[in-house]
């Protein structure tokens, strides 16, 4: 039966080839705008370390004065810690690891011949960082606690930084030029670029950055290195406001490894005690409760790295999709009872109303097939064109297997949902009256 | 002309017609807003930055290392470029240029008692004080921007001073800004209070954007000021004509080098100064593309639909029109039918529109940093809903005009 109201769909689509051709451009346009951004949203909200992301916490404290008004556009002083917070949270070891960190970009001298100084993006951080978000090595490892408590000049290069400095991977030993210093190299690590750059200062490209180089948190406050991200500071007295080690500025991220609630739990009371205690002592001056432990996706919730712009595209062209459906539905009704003289025969003949139903649902679900399938080809051009945009997600706007699958089903339920309401008008037709008129 | 008729034959088909006419009210209230959007966008894009864009171009130097001399360097740098074929004049900046994105902003008040009053309040709001963005720079800076200066004079070799650490005396201003901190007054002569410094106006350019954009109304608060840049790295921009803006950068890139080469000069961050702006606006560019792009696309489907049913009811009516025909109705008549019949069914799709137009405004403006739609839209709007509707028809509406009167006598 199937295959009958399958032939009969396809010689009722062939008899107005004109009009079929777009029914099924106007599904694929609207499927294929919608499933772009939805692809684009999809890939920003995506989990950037699926294995550990569900153990991973970071902890906010509030050492903002109490008369201290965050002005419009700048982002929160109270999103990043202080020196002294960070190095505390670090000394306490509440949890099974955890590691402070801030951005930095310094000049990177070659040392090989022939190849280009570059500016190069990396990571001022300490020990722990690499078993706290498992960053793969290719050669070498990390560096010590001890390293950290020194200031040891080490460096963990990324292999793709190794390359454009040394011409090679397997630098582990050498001496690498970073700003005005050199750093023996400890270990090299492969391609690791979780996106987006959920550990990062809300003031960087979040997309786009890969970390090329880590080095000691301790040596950029000792030689105090340029920091790319926000440094916000609040006190009148200028030195306490602008020195790395100072209590009124914030400018380092921290995240802690929990792996149970008990263990959660246990973080979320040691970050209010310690909020006490800093008021205690006359430091934090807001109420200890405005300490925060915030998991990796909620963070990532919390700051909302989805541009604007993003979400109007996506209603625009959903919106869009939604007029294409009305559009679609309004030409099957009116092809649908326009074809009542052959439907009240079939009925007539003995035909179910269920019969006439399914066939009807058939036909719609054809054009949905043919639809999805040029909306999936539209949804990949419009990709390719938003990787082509400037934008900081551009390199990250791919289709994975399940949305393309997704797109699928998202075009062939539209068009059977748009054929439902024509085919079920449609099969009410009485099969005596219509017999009767012709 | 009989609209009873119509209505009492569209009641026939009345679930086609109710479509038809929520499908034109969707359109009518998303186009109208994406028309609204684009136009915002074009604004925001087209803004002046009060400098000659197309004659400038710049190349960002940074010196391996910080231990050398940035004057000696800057002067050497300064007289290589100034001396190739084609350089009208030359300056360096630190990072400051109009849509440059590098911003360097100050609190400045107009006298010292609402500088106390900023001070104790930890913020410039609510109080005669501004944050203007401050453009440092080396001798004839206005001149190389080709910046308008409509009062005072351009800063003379002794205003200068050398590096962040110190401030100016002196200072040209914007006019915004001049308006913004002495209202009613003659800026020329003024002080400014910058934290302990003060700092005198001595002139007034007519415009000059900020590295950055926030709100209409606060960006064109800037300051130029006799500071000399002294770190390693550095911004230079060359006038030109615009044809030879490519050359020089090419050339400016390899005399720098062969001048000092123990420094980077990334072929990156050297530019004519129309593509940084370009850059600036990409996001916007893009949006309004997308928007254009929406909006056609719409009524391109909306057309398609109007054409579409029409198309159906003339084949469904043919029988109906030529017993008209054959009773003595005209050609005209018949396309007056059809093209009417669209115009009632196009109308109450407008009406409808307008409504959703102002209710899908009213959310984005809740959401988005969007503005009240202003009336004049609608009629614009209403007038090329009616236009297109037509257009749609008039093809199946002159195929059923053209029906025969013989048609009535035949079965089927």
């Amino acid at each position: 039966m199937f295959a009958y109201y399958m032939e009969l769909a396809l010689r009722s689509l062939k008899r107005n080839p004109v009009l079929t051709a777009l029914m099924v451009l106007a599904i694929g346009l609207g499927i294929g705008a919608s499933m772009t951004m939805i692809t684009v949203l999809h890939v920003m909200t995506n989990d950037p370390l699926p294995e550990r992301s569900a153990h991973l916490y970071t902890p906010h404290l509030d050492p903002l004065p109490l008369d201290y008004t965050h002005g419009g556009n700048g982002p929160d002083p109270a999103d990043n810690l202080t020196w002294p917070d960070a190095m505390s949270l670090l000394r306490a070891h509440r949890g099974v690891r955890q590691a402070a960190m801030a951005g930095g970009t310094l000049l990177a001298l070659p040392v090989q011949s022939g190849l280009q100084a570059l500016y190069a993006a990396g990571r001022y951080t300490t020990a722990d960082f690499f078993a706290l978000f498992g960053v793969p090595f290719e050669y070498g490892a990390g560096w010590s606690a001890e390293d950290d408590a020194a200031g040891a000049h080490v460096v963990v290069l990324s292999d793709e930084l190794a390359r454009k400095l040394f011409g090679r991977a397997d630098v582990v030993g050498r001496t690498a030029r970073l700003g005005e210093l050199d750093y023996r190299v400890v270990g090299v690590v492969s391609r690791w670029d979780p996106a987006p750059q959920f550990y990062a200062d809300s003031t960087g490209s979040q997309f786009s950055d890969i970390d090329t180089f880590f080095l000691p948190l301790s040596v950029a406050v000792n030689e105090d290195l340029p920091v790319s991200g926000n440094e916000s500071g609040w006190s009148d007295d200028e030195k306490a406001g602008s020195s790395k080690r100072g209590a009124a500025m914030s400018w380092l991220q921290f995240w802690v490894q929990l792996d149970t609630p008990a263990q959660v739990a246990d973080y979320r009371r040691y970050l209010v005690n310690y909020s006490a205690q800093q008021k205690a002592l006359g430091r934090f001056q807001r109420p200890p409760t405005e300490a925060a432990l915030f998991g990796l996706m909620d963070w990532l919730a919390h700051r909302n790295l989805v541009p604007n712009d993003v979400h109007l595209q996506l209603w625009l062209a959903l919106g869009f999709l939604f007029v294409c459906m009305v559009n679609i539905v309004a030409l099957l009704l009116a092809k649908f009872l326009r074809r009542s003289g052959e439907i009240s025969v079939r009925r007539a003949l003995g035909a179910r109303r269920r019969d006439i139903f399914v066939q009807l649902g058939v036909e719609s679900a054809l054009i949905g097939v043919a639809g999805g399938t040029l909306g999936l080809a539209i949804a990949q051009l419009g990709l390719w064109s938003v990787r082509h945009r400037p934008d900081d997600y551009a390199r990250i706007a791919q289709m994975d297997p399940s949305m393309l699958a997704g797109t699928f089903v998202l075009a062939v339920l539209a068009s059977v949902l748009a054929g439902l309401l024509p085919a079920w008008r449609a099969c009410r037709v009485a099969p005596a009256l219509q017999l009767k008129a012709s | 002309m009989q609209i009873l008729p119509i209505l009492s034959s569209l009641r026939r088909h009345r679930l086609t017609a109710v479509l038809l006419v929520l499908q034109v009210a969707f359109t009518c209230a998303i186009v109208c807003n994406v028309v609204f959007l684009v136009a915002q966008r074009v604004q925001r894009v087209s803004v002046a930055t009060g400098i000659a864009e197309n004659e400038l171009s710049v190349i960002h130097s940074s010196g391996y290392t910080a231990r050398e001399n940035a004057q000696a360097r800057h002067a050497t740098d300064l007289a290589v470029l100034r001396a190739m074929s084609g350089v009208r004049s030359v300056a360096a900046v630190s990072w400051s240029l109009p849509l440059s994105q590098s911003d360097d902003s100050y609190g400045v008040c107009p006298d010292d008692a609402s500088r106390k009053q900023a001070m104790a309040r930890r913020s410039a709001d609510g109080t005669s004080c501004v944050q203007p963005s401050m453009y440092d720079g080396t001798e004839g800076l206005i001149g190389t921007l080709g910046l308008r200066l409509i009062a005072g004079r351009d800063f003379t070799s002794d205003d200068y001073v050398v590096g962040s650490a110190h401030k100016p005396a002196v200072a040209v201003i914007t006019r915004a800004l001049a308006q913004r901190l002495y209202p009613g007054k003659d800026p020329l002569g003024q002080s400014m209070y910058l934290g302990d410094a003060v700092i005198r106006v001595v002139g007034v350019v007519d415009t000059l954007l900020r590295p950055n954009l926030r709100t209409p109304a606060v960006d064109g608060y800037s300051v130029v000021w006799p500071q000399k840049p002294d770190g390693r790295t550095v911004t230079y921009v060359l006038r030109s004509a615009p044809q030879d803006r490519a050359r020089l950068l090419r050339e400016g890139r390899q005399a720098l080098l062969a001048a000092s080469p123990n420094r980077l000069v990334n072929p990156d961050r050297m530019e004519p100064y129309t593509d940084m702006r370009a850059r600036f606006f990409q996001r916007d560019t893009t949006m309004i593309g997308l928007l254009v792009a929406a909006g056609l696309g719409l009524l391109f489907v909306t057309a398609l639909g109007i054409a579409g049913l029409a198309n159906f009811w003339v084949q469904q009516r043919t029988r109906s029109i030529g017993i008209r025909r054959a009773i003595g109705a005209t050609r005209g008549d018949i396309l007056r039918y059809f093209q009417t019949e669209n115009f009632l069914i196009v109308g109450a799709g407008i009406v409808l529109g307008m409504a959703l137009a102002f209710g899908l405004n009213a959310v984005l403006m809740t959401h988005y940093e969007v503005s009240r739609l202003p009336l004049f839209y609608l009629p614009i709007g209403a007038l090329a809903l009616w236009l297109l509707g037509q257009l749609a028809v008039l093809g199946p509406a002159l195929r059923a005009s053209a029906v025969p009167p013989v048609v009535a006598t035949r079965s089927v």
